[in-house]
């Protein structure tokens, strides 16, 4: 008789039943292995991890095919599962000059030590389909390619910085020894640049390269140059106290962009460039790009700069980029209001009377 | 890949959590309607659904608690059915519907009609902590106003209402002034509840896990909800009975009974609402589940 979302439990059960129903296709075709999402769907694994937090592919893949594809609820299954893990303390800084990429290009210099990479990447190809048949076919590789002898690759940033034409990695003070933890501690405005890098690091793609095109089309402008962006799997580990050497844990595949920006300079601070920067786990380009953009535009006070756009307001930009709060808070309108919307029935009906009285 | 499991923690959250939470819970306790920052965690529901009071619940709740979880005042709305069965197989713990029976009681949007006792917790979901918000977007600048017991632009918007109405029109999230120092957001509860705040022997405790916020206000507080001398607070009554049961003076739901302008109004406590109509032997809204 009413109301159809008092449904109770028998409504909620047949629901998640349907949903399987829809997610499992049509039933004579085989269902999809997670290891086959791992494998083919490797750029989507790898924005699962960076916006989940988590590194591990094989829950990312799973995630993905338990969310149907959808992203954002792929995301929300692997944070709410990290949450849970305990926590045995921090690894070592990552060192991605270390890093042996099997992507390595810097829009800044013609060549360089260790030389531009172009590695697997979608930059110059032609989107057009491919036949069906030809898309699972790999065509063979040129001789030539010299990712086998690994030359050193300096990262740009300190190649310039030995000029002290770039500002150093950290500033005297900036950044205490011990980085704060978002997902650990309560966060408040302001935040350090190292919390704000991890909720950055956490935000949705999307909002953020959203709010890095804002920036340069004048909103916000930062004049980046893309001074380095490599791929490349890099060694993390772990300081254990009772050992007193580092242990390696293994292996993972990050995505590192080093974002180059024009600073004319200030009273005590000479003309020099100045930095963005951008880190996502695995194949993650278009996020690690506009993160460093947005990384740069955020540090606006520390320069001195005029702060007037979207995309240079802390507040604004990191307590809208997560995208597990956005799109919880956006769908929770789903949820019945009726208490709120019947008070609000009754404002209005009083107001409409008050109106018709006042005009009679 | 190997079939590797995912283990999690009996009541969901690890156990550091919640001792964080706990901790959270008293510095607001000592501190009544003030904003407590914690580091809310993820839990297994979309932020905006509850995540906070599911935050507060699992660090209070223990194996001999009795757990009641309402939305709209409603046990059988489908989100309060969803976040009872999730403690009651995360946590394994007793769940009811009777406000009386009930050791702690989840609430999204209302205050049950029947009044609460000693020894029982009152967990609200809270969306927006922060009740200058919307007046003042910037959390740095709103925590400035709350510490130098700046409330004059909340008390600027009541009077506009007034110069532009001639009466306060807000009718639901209505400010309240706590212990007479911090001002609160009461969650979008109707302000026909407000008043059921104030002195209350009940702990009432606010999570927002999206906004990372906790408050609260401890039993038997002053809960005061803002006014002028000659323009009082005043909240909303309703004229008639419910449908169903023939109570008054409870919260109705106004229900949409043809395409014709036809309506007819029905607690929105459904618990209220059964009990009242098995006294007098009528049919309640919770028995309306059958014939829908």
């Amino acid at each position: 008789m009413y109301v159809a979302v008092k449904g109770g439990e028998r409504a909620i059960a047949n629901a998640h039943a349907l949903l399987a129903e829809q997610g499992r296709g049509h039933p004579e075709l085989p269902a999809i292995d997670p290891a086959q999402v791992e494998g083919q769907l490797g750029v989507l694994v790898s924005r699962v991890m960076t916006e989940g937090s988590l590194y591990d592919p094989a829950l990312a893949a799973r995630a993905v095919l338990q969310a149907q594809g959808d992203v954002l609820e792929a995301v929300t299954l692997m944070r709410s599962y990290r949450t849970t893990l305990p926590r045995f303390g921090y690894t070592c800084a990552v060192d991605t000059a270390g890093l042996a990429p099997q992507r390595r290009i810097s829009a800044t210099f013609k060549d360089l030590p260790g030389g531009q990479q172009l590695g697997a990447t979608f930059d110059y190809t032609h989107r057009l389909f491919s036949t069906p048949s030809s898309g699972a076919d790999v065509p063979d590789r040129h001789d030539g390619s010299p990712d086998a002898d690994d030359p050193a690759m300096p990262r740009v940033a300190d190649l310039l910085g030995v000029g002290a034409l770039i500002e150093p990695d950290a500033r005297p003070g900036q950044d205490a020894a011990e980085p704060g933890d978002l997902t650990r501690e309560p966060s408040v405005f302001p935040m350090s640049r190292a919390e704000r890098l991890q909720a950055l690091a956490r935000s949705d793609e999307g909002f953020l390269l959203g709010l890095a095109y804002s920036s340069q089309r004048g909103f916000g402008t930062t004049h980046p140059f893309a001074g380095e962006v490599r791929v490349g799997e890099v060694e993390v580990e772990f300081d254990a106290p009772e050992l007193g050497f580092a242990v390696p844990l293994g292996r993972i595949e990050v995505t590192e962009c080093q974002m180059v920006n024009q600073f004319t300079g200030s009273a005590e601070t000479p003309a020099q460039f100045t930095r963005g920067y951008g880190l996502a786990f695995g194949r993650s380009e278009r996020k690690a790009m506009s993160m460093s953009i947005v990384d740069r535009a955020l540090r606006g006070a520390e320069f001195d700069e005029r702060v007037a756009s979207p995309v240079q307001d802390e507040e604004f930009v990191i307590s809208h980029g997560d995208n597990v709060a956005a799109t919880g808070f956006v769908e929770h309108l789903k949820l019945p209001h009726y208490v709120d919307f019947q008070a609000e029935l009754m404002l209005v009906r009083k107001l409409n009377a008050e109106f018709e009285e006042a005009h009679a | 890949m190997s079939a590797r499991q995912a283990v999690y923690n009996i009541g969901y959250l690890d156990e550091q959590t919640k001792r964080m939470i706990r901790r959270a819970l008293l510095k607001a306790v000592a501190i009544p309607g003030f904003q407590v920052p914690f580091a809310s965690r993820e839990v297994p529901m979309p932020r905006g659904w509850g995540t906070g009071g599911v935050q507060v619940t699992a660090a209070v709740i223990g194996e001999d608690d009795v757990l009641k979880v309402i939305d709209q005042g409603a046990d059988d709305t489908t989100n309060a059915v969803s976040i009872r069965s999730f403690f009651a197989s995360v946590a394994r713990v007793a769940t009811t519907t009777r406000t009386d029976e009930a050791t702690i009681i989840q609430t999204r949007h209302r205050i049950p009609e029947t009044p609460l006792s000693e020894g029982q917790v009152l967990v609200y979901q809270v969306p927006i902590p922060e009740p200058l918000r919307f007046l003042e977007p910037r959390e740095t600048e709103t925590r400035r106003l709350h510490a130098l017991e700046e409330y004059g632009l909340m008390f600027v918007k009541l009077y506009e209402d007034i110069a532009r109405f001639g009466h306060i029109a807000k009718t639901y999230d209505y400010p309240v002034l706590v212990g007479g120092r911090y001002l609160m957001s009461p969650s979008p509860i109707p302000s026909f509840d407000n008043p059921k705040m104030h002195r209350n022997p009940a702990l009432q405790l606010f999570g927002a896990g999206r906004e990372k916020r906790i408050y609260a206000v401890p039993p038997f507080t002053s809960v005061e909800s803002l006014g002028f001398e000659d323009f009082p607070f005043e909240p909303q009554r309703f004229d008639e009975p419910c449908a169903l049961c023939g109570s008054t003076g409870g919260y109705l739901d106004e229900v949409i009974t043809d395409d014709a302008g036809g309506s007819m109004f029905v607690c929105s406590d459904t618990d209220h609402c059964e009990r009242t109509a098995t006294r007098s032997g009528t049919e309640s809204a919770t028995g309306t589940e059958a014939i829908a």
